[in-house]
């Protein structure tokens, strides 16, 4: 690429700066944050070798904890602590890709990019500045998570490749971004796409390094096709394994290279992937708020439902392999029934998948809550408004589809995860049930989240998006919660904890009820303030 | 008969903005009123405070008899709307829209909307990513224009119409006042505004500067008069109402407010016309003087009074 079609890059990319420096400022230095506050975690929680060992053997190994985490190649503090953080090496590739899909087709789509394609802009330069921009977060974060394991004491070769790991995989997938965002005139199917291969390069990993777990060997061979395989297997503190580096380095490059003719070739608003004349005549459902959010919302919660099932298949399976794997021990069913507080490996295990598909159920509320803020925003609910519908009637085609999708993606799971875990114990009747009823208790709480922001949109639609940020806490408080020490008051704080832990413990009702009591309380409130304000909001 | 839209009185602020700072408009039954006004003046405020969308802090509104924030939903049936900057959803098709909308305000006529797709040479197939702005335009027009309804409030609704199309839409317009519709056009072209309007309000910083039939209003504003005498033009530069003047040995050139116009001319022929030419205000002048800023702007509405 020749530099004048570069032209104008440093410039979009400050622009870029401009624009998120909010979310820069706060995900940048939440990466080391996470990872500092880990180790000393784990240092206070596991302070001797021998308890490290035991959590190694016991728990870190566990192809549910693999599974879902990561490999842990160690019984070290580092090694413990590079696993305990290995959901990073999915949310850092996840933010890469939806930064870039925001700076590239979101702005073509929107038609801003038109404004500045007809100043002296390269060709290339505003995917470019994107890639760049997202790159550079991922450089920092990687290097700062980098000096935060050295600041918490582990050894500078380890910490570094950590970093570097980390920083590579988030380039990957920033450069998958890139080219989603060539494919289609829509940014919203730009991150189907990119969701879908950040999905399957998740459930490749997964799959291979609980084969390899199981049968106690090496990672099984479709974490070599995953690019969070490649920078998972890095190895930091345990024997680098720099050369790892290289493939996802090639295959950001080889993305990028793809990217930019894909981008160059193409006109300004058009993808790759060709534009369908549809219909001339609205469908016969098409005819209040109800059947425009069904319009609005089918296509997301076609691709909830779907990663639901899917995730509950590969879930339950992997369940079932650790309660087969565990069967020969004794000694290690009775230290995991002391860690897991449970008798049963598989119900520990259970447990804890339900509570990343709540969570990812709270993220689906969310986001359609949240659906109502883009419509105001883009001037869409007007001409809704000025038919003969009420605020109320409006928000409730969006809510209902804020309520029942969650209701419906966690039915998939739990129904997918439980046929997979019931079909290998052999005992579907017994788990199925079981299980369904462990994803489904997850509801009220994902509701709880989905209020929130209702009552957020209702009250100050232009703060609505922080209950992305109260979704970030819950998920952090859930996920190292615990190894933190936190006060129970805090943990407490978080929907979540609140939700019974079933099938380890009996359901009860009571927490049931009254998360979904807050829960209707705040899509109340939110309601009347949406009933007071003006719309759109000042 | 009752006005179909009352507003006295009406303020709006946004924070420390006052975007209608007691405005007063009355829109007659079955009447065309053009809504004029520059950037930023408050027209769309008013129009979103008639839709029920913004609140009104203070002041009187009626709306077709009701309140337009407590009655919102029932007075929507008899309303239809077109923004002045038309949104579409990304994946639906035109077409569909037109549909939605239509339904959502008690349903529209099948034939009409086929009859307005033609008029307006608009494809309802295309997805709303795929239209340009004038096109997006037409389907708010189309949308609109096949209901039944008995209030539009129309609020910029030909910005990036070509000529073609905006004459298909004068037409439209034309029809609606026909068939005894009342129209709130809210605009910036003039000709459009002559063509179509019955009555006419100017709205500037919020308020209504002006409202009247555009006869009336021109009638406001002052003749330009240029002239050759027989002798020296006695009498015309202490007359009241006279601005302006230049006087160019017998030649003589100026402004006159019409109350005036009598009088001056009186105080010509006294000193004897060879040549005379009078050209009344034109439009632009008209609303140039009202679009002003508020300090030039007040200055000359209130010498053309």
């Amino acid at each position: 690429m020749s530099a004048a079609a570069c032209t104008g890059t440093f410039a979009l990319a400050r622009l870029i700066l401009r624009r998120d420096r909010l979310p820069l400022a706060l995900r940048v230095p939440a990466v080391p944050a996470l990872a500092y506050a880990v180790v000393a975690g784990f240092q206070e929680l596991l302070p001797t070798e021998a308890a490290r060992l035991a959590y190694y053997q016991g728990t870190a190994r566990s192809p549910a904890i693999v599974g879902v985490l990561g490999p842990v190649h160690g019984p070290g503090l580092g090694e413990l602590v590079v696993q305990r953080v290995g959901f990073l090496f999915l949310v850092v590739p996840l933010i890469s890709l939806l930064t870039v899909v925001r700076h590239t087709r979101a702005e073509e789509e929107a038609g801003r990019r038109e404004l500045l394609g007809a100043t002296a802009l390269g060709r290339h330069a505003p995917l470019a500045a994107a890639l760049l921009v997202a790159g550079a977060a991922d450089l920092a974060a990687g290097a700062l998570a980098a000096l935060a394991l050295l600041a918490g004491g582990l050894p500078a070769a380890g910490s570094v490749a950590f970093g570097l790991a980390l920083a590579a995989c988030g380039w990957v997938f920033a450069a998958a971004g890139g080219v989603a965002a060539q494919l289609t005139a829509n940014a919203g199917s730009a991150r189907g796409i990119g969701l879908g291969v950040l999905g399957v390069a998740y459930l490749l990993r997964l799959a291979g390094d609980t084969a390899g777990e199981t049968t106690g060997g090496a990672a099984g061979w479709p974490s070599w096709l995953s690019p969070i395989g490649w920078a998972q297997h890095v190895r930091p503190f345990a024997g680098e394994r720099w050369w790892l580096l290289v493939p996802p380095l090639v295959a950001a490059a080889a993305l990028v290279a793809v990217a930019l003719p894909l981008a160059a070739r193409r006109d300004l608003g058009a993808g790759v992937l060709p534009a369908r004349p549809g219909p001339a005549d609205a469908a016969p459902y098409l005819r209040g708020p109800v059947g425009l959010a069904w319009r609005l919302h089918r296509g997301p919660l076609l691709g909830w439902a779907a990663g639901f099932a899917v995730l509950g298949l590969v879930y339950g399976g992997a369940a079932d392999a650790a309660e087969r794997a565990l069967s020969g021990s004794p000694e290690l069913r009775e230290l995991l029934a002391r860690l897991g507080g449970t008798s049963r490996f598989g119900d520990a295990f259970i447990v804890a998948i339900v509570s990343v598909l709540g969570l990812a159920a709270a993220g689906q509320a969310i986001q359609a809550v949240l659906r109502m803020r883009a419509e105001e925003a883009a001037l869409r609910s007007e001409p809704v408004l000025a038919g003969a519908v009420s605020r109320i009637g409006w928000a409730a085609g969006h809510l209902a589809f804020a309520g029942l999708g969650p209701a419906v993606a966690l039915t998939l799971g739990g129904l997918s995860a439980g046929l997979a875990y019931g079909a290998g114990a052999g005992d579907v009747g017994r788990e199925l049930p079981r299980v369904l009823a462990a994803a489904l208790v997850q509801l009220p709480a994902a509701l709880v989240l989905g209020g929130l922001a209702a009552l957020l949109y209702g009250l100050a639609p232009r703060f609505a998006a922080a209950a992305w940020a109260v979704f970030a806490a819950c998920a952090v408080l859930g996920q190292v919660g615990a190894l933190l020490r936190l006060d129970d008051a805090v943990l407490e704080l978080s929907p979540f904890t609140h939700v019974p832990r079933v099938p380890a413990d009996d359901p009860r009702v009571a927490p049931l009820a009254w998360l979904t009591g807050v829960a209707v309380a705040l899509t109340a409130a939110g309601l009347a303030a949406l009933r007071r304000r003006d719309i759109p909001a000042a | 008969m009752h006005d179909v839209i009352t507003m006295s009185g009406v303020v709006k602020t946004f924070g420390r903005v006052r975007a209608l700072d007691g405005l007063d408009l009355r829109v007659r039954p079955g009447e065309v009123h053009g809504f004029l006004g520059p950037n930023g003046a408050g027209k769309s405020t008013a129009i979103r405070v008639l839709l029920g969308l913004l609140r009104a802090d203070a002041g009187e509104i009626r709306l077709l008899g009701g309140d337009p924030w407590r009655d919102a939903v029932a007075l929507h049936r008899r309303l239809a709307y077109v923004p002045g900057d038309v949104t579409l959803w990304p994946n639906l098709t035109g077409g569909e829209v037109i549909d939605l909308l239509g339904r959502m305000r008690g349903g529209l006529d099948p034939r009409r909307k086929a009859e307005l797709l033609e008029r307006f040479e608009l494809d309802p197939r295309k997805k709303g990513r795929a239209y340009s702005k004038g096109n997006r335009q037409k389907v708010g027009l189309v949308a609109a224009l096949a209901s039944d309804a008995e209030l539009f409030l129309l609020d910029e609704p030909t910005s990036g119409l070509d000529p073609l199309m905006e004459a298909v839409f004068q037409e439209c317009v034309r029809e609606l006042a026909r068939d005894g519709r009342t129209v709130l056009l809210s605009s910036h072209i003039l000709a459009e505004v002559e063509a179509l309007c019955d009555r006419v309000s100017i709205i500037r910083g919020g308020r209504i500067v002006e409202t009247g039939t555009l006869a009336r209003l021109r009638h406001l504003t002052r003749t330009t008069i240029t002239a050759e005498l027989a002798g020296p033009p006695d009498g015309l530069a202490d007359l009241p109402g006279v601005h302006d003047l230049r006087v160019d040995g017998r030649h003589v050139r100026f402004d006159v407010d019409a109350d005036a116009l009598d009088e001056a001319l009186r105080r010509l022929t006294r000193a004897g016309v060879r040549a005379l030419t009078s050209r009344p205000p034109t439009l632009e002048e008209l609303f140039l003087r009202h679009y002003e800023r508020p300090g030039n702007g007040r200055r000359a509405a209130e010498a053309a009074r």
